[in-house]
């Protein structure tokens, strides 16, 4: 009953279908990584990944810093290639992706940075019309009012529509940032630290805002967190990096009572 | 020592590499549709429209300065009269374009460094890249286009001002007035004065946009590499100016003299 209609089709087309109601197959896997590694020089950061992501889950990536976890999530966007392993997402090898292909996919799956990575230049209104203009190519001012007022309210910053970034506070930024990504209604979300920086109030109203936007968008995504508040209203399943590998993989409740110290130690 | 003095050459060569492919980056986002007209007007306005006062300032000083510095050995040989001719010939030809091209990569190449810099350090550019829009298109495309648009006009404005700066220190020093005075520029400089000379300000505005996106784009993360990419982008900007003027010279030399 759960397999009724997927997403598919041309960037344009798919923010029209996803206005609709959409079902998906749980079980479908949407990023699929066997054996990845990658290296900077002589610094082996990525050793050995396996990871596979289902449609509709919520994956917490859990690890210490400079353990490679942003690496993972942008060989999975194509920001960078992997040296030696498979990374396939929607069952294409994304290092195989000619700049095309790669455009197209980059539609399928959105990417929230650290630090919201707002256009300095613009506008809120400028910065969530950016991906619309250039990438699903909408040209009607009236359409292009309707989604970012649409996507604003979703976030709750429909007055900060004219305000520049640099107006704008840490968690309001974050915020910005991930309508920014919600708005061309990706299939695959990629959160990068999503409450680092933030106090504990806003951290949670941000974790919350995930789940909310994960259920109305009806994405798959992969969180990375050192945040053990975000992990816990975020996550369906987690997974656990230490020096390049997952050494620990299951539900948060599971980790917990984990009886790896290393595992553990992110509990206490 | 040698090993260092390899090392040195290989890292040359690895950045003329990525130069050379970030050029053709440039050419074919350049045709390769979409263009970003909103933007390339808006970095007009910022690259020419806000470098007119620091451009006209300089000129202006320029002139007098070399009117004023020029006088007394032209006085001494009995040549005074040359005056206007020889500060004509010197600012249309060489000083104009030169200076002007000289304080834009010192604005703006380091502006556009800086900024693409910041860009790069807090993921912006990664940003627009894994939403599916073109930066290169966006930002240095645009960027360049505009340099290589605005720097001849500046140039043009700056020639203008400077001769106003000469006139008005001939005109303190020995009462030349002004009708003399341009009638003696106009009939100094020609077509084959002028025309060289607005041919390399388009390239000196080119080397200005390029290498100071070149720097941006390519800087590394961290804050430290934005000031590293202004910095490196205002020095490769001006010795690129000099290089260009060189081979213009020999250039105009051949095809005009």
């Amino acid at each position: 009953m759960e397999k009724e209609e997927k997403i598919k089709g041309k960037p344009e087309e798919k923010a029209e279908d996803a206005d609709k109601k959409v079902t998906y197959d749980k079980n479908e896997i949407v990023v699929e990584i066997k054996d990845l590694k990658k290296s900077f020089g002589s610094k082996e950061v990525l050793k050995n990944i396996n990871l596979t992501l289902k449609r509709g889950e919520n994956l917490v990536v859990l690890g210490r810093s400079g353990q490679g976890k942003s690496v993972t999530i942008k060989c999975i966007s194509g920001l960078l290639s992997q040296d030696e392993g498979v990374c396939k997402v929607f069952g294409e090898e994304v290092s195989d992706m000619d700049e095309k292909e790669l455009k197209e996919l980059r539609v399928k799956v959105g990417f929230l940075f650290q630090s919201g990575a707002l256009y300095d230049s613009m506008s809120v209104k400028e910065n969530l019309e950016f991906p619309l203009t250039r990438v699903l190519k909408i040209t009607d001012q009236a359409e292009l009012d309707k989604r970012v007022n649409e996507v604003l309210e979703g976030v709750g910053l429909a007055d900060a529509v004219d305000k520049m970034p640099s107006d704008l506070s840490g968690g309001m930024r974050k915020r910005v940032g991930l309508a920014r990504t919600l708005i061309v209604k990706p299939e695959i979300m990629l959160y990068d630290e999503p409450t680092t920086g933030l106090d504990p109030i806003t951290s949670r109203e941000i974790s919350e805002l995930i789940l909310q936007m994960q259920k109305k968008y009806k994405t798959s995504s992969i969180i990375i967190t050192h945040d053990m508040d975000c992990a816990k209203i975020t996550s369906d399943r987690a997974v656990v990096l230490k020096e390049g590998e997952f050494v620990a993989e299951g539900t948060y409740d599971e980790l917990e009572k984990s009886k790896d110290e290393f595992v553990r130690s992110f509990f206490k | 020592m040698a090993e260092q003095e390899l090392t040195g050459w290989k890292k040359w060569l690895e950045e003329v590499g990525e130069q050379v492919t970030f050029l053709k980056g440039f050419f074919r986002n350049l045709f390769a549709g979409g263009f970003e007209w909103s933007e390339f007007v808006r970095q007009c306005y910022e690259i020419g429209y806000r470098s007119i006062t620091l451009v006209g300032i300089t000129s202006f000083i320029m002139g007098v300065v070399l009117t004023l510095q020029s006088r007394p050995t032209l006085v001494k040989f009995g040549a005074s009269s040359m005056l206007p001719f020889m500060v004509c010939v010197s600012i249309i030809r060489e000083i104009g374009p030169v200076i002007t091209a000289i304080i834009c990569a010192g604005k703006i190449s380091s502006g556009i460094g800086a900024e693409l810099g910041s860009m790069k350090v807090t993921e912006q550019i990664d940003a627009m890249e894994v939403s599916g829009a073109n930066p290169m298109q966006y930002l240095v495309v645009t960027r360049i286009l505009a340099t290589t648009l605005m720097i001849p006009i500046l140039t043009l404005m700056g020639d203008f001002l400077g001769l106003i700066g000469g006139f008005l220190a001939v005109h303190f020093a020995d009462h030349t007035s002004w009708q003399l005075y341009f009638n003696k520029c106009v009939s100094s400089v020609d077509f084959t004065d002028l025309l060289p000379a607005v041919i390399k300000t388009i390239f000196f505005g080119f080397a200005v946009g390029f290498i100071g996106s070149y720097k941006g784009y390519n800087s590394n993360n961290g804050t430290e590499s934005v000031g590293i990419a202004a910095n490196s982008a205002v020095v490769s900007a001006s010795l690129w100016i000099f290089f260009i003027d060189v081979v213009a010279v020999q250039i105009t030399q051949l095809f005009f003299y």
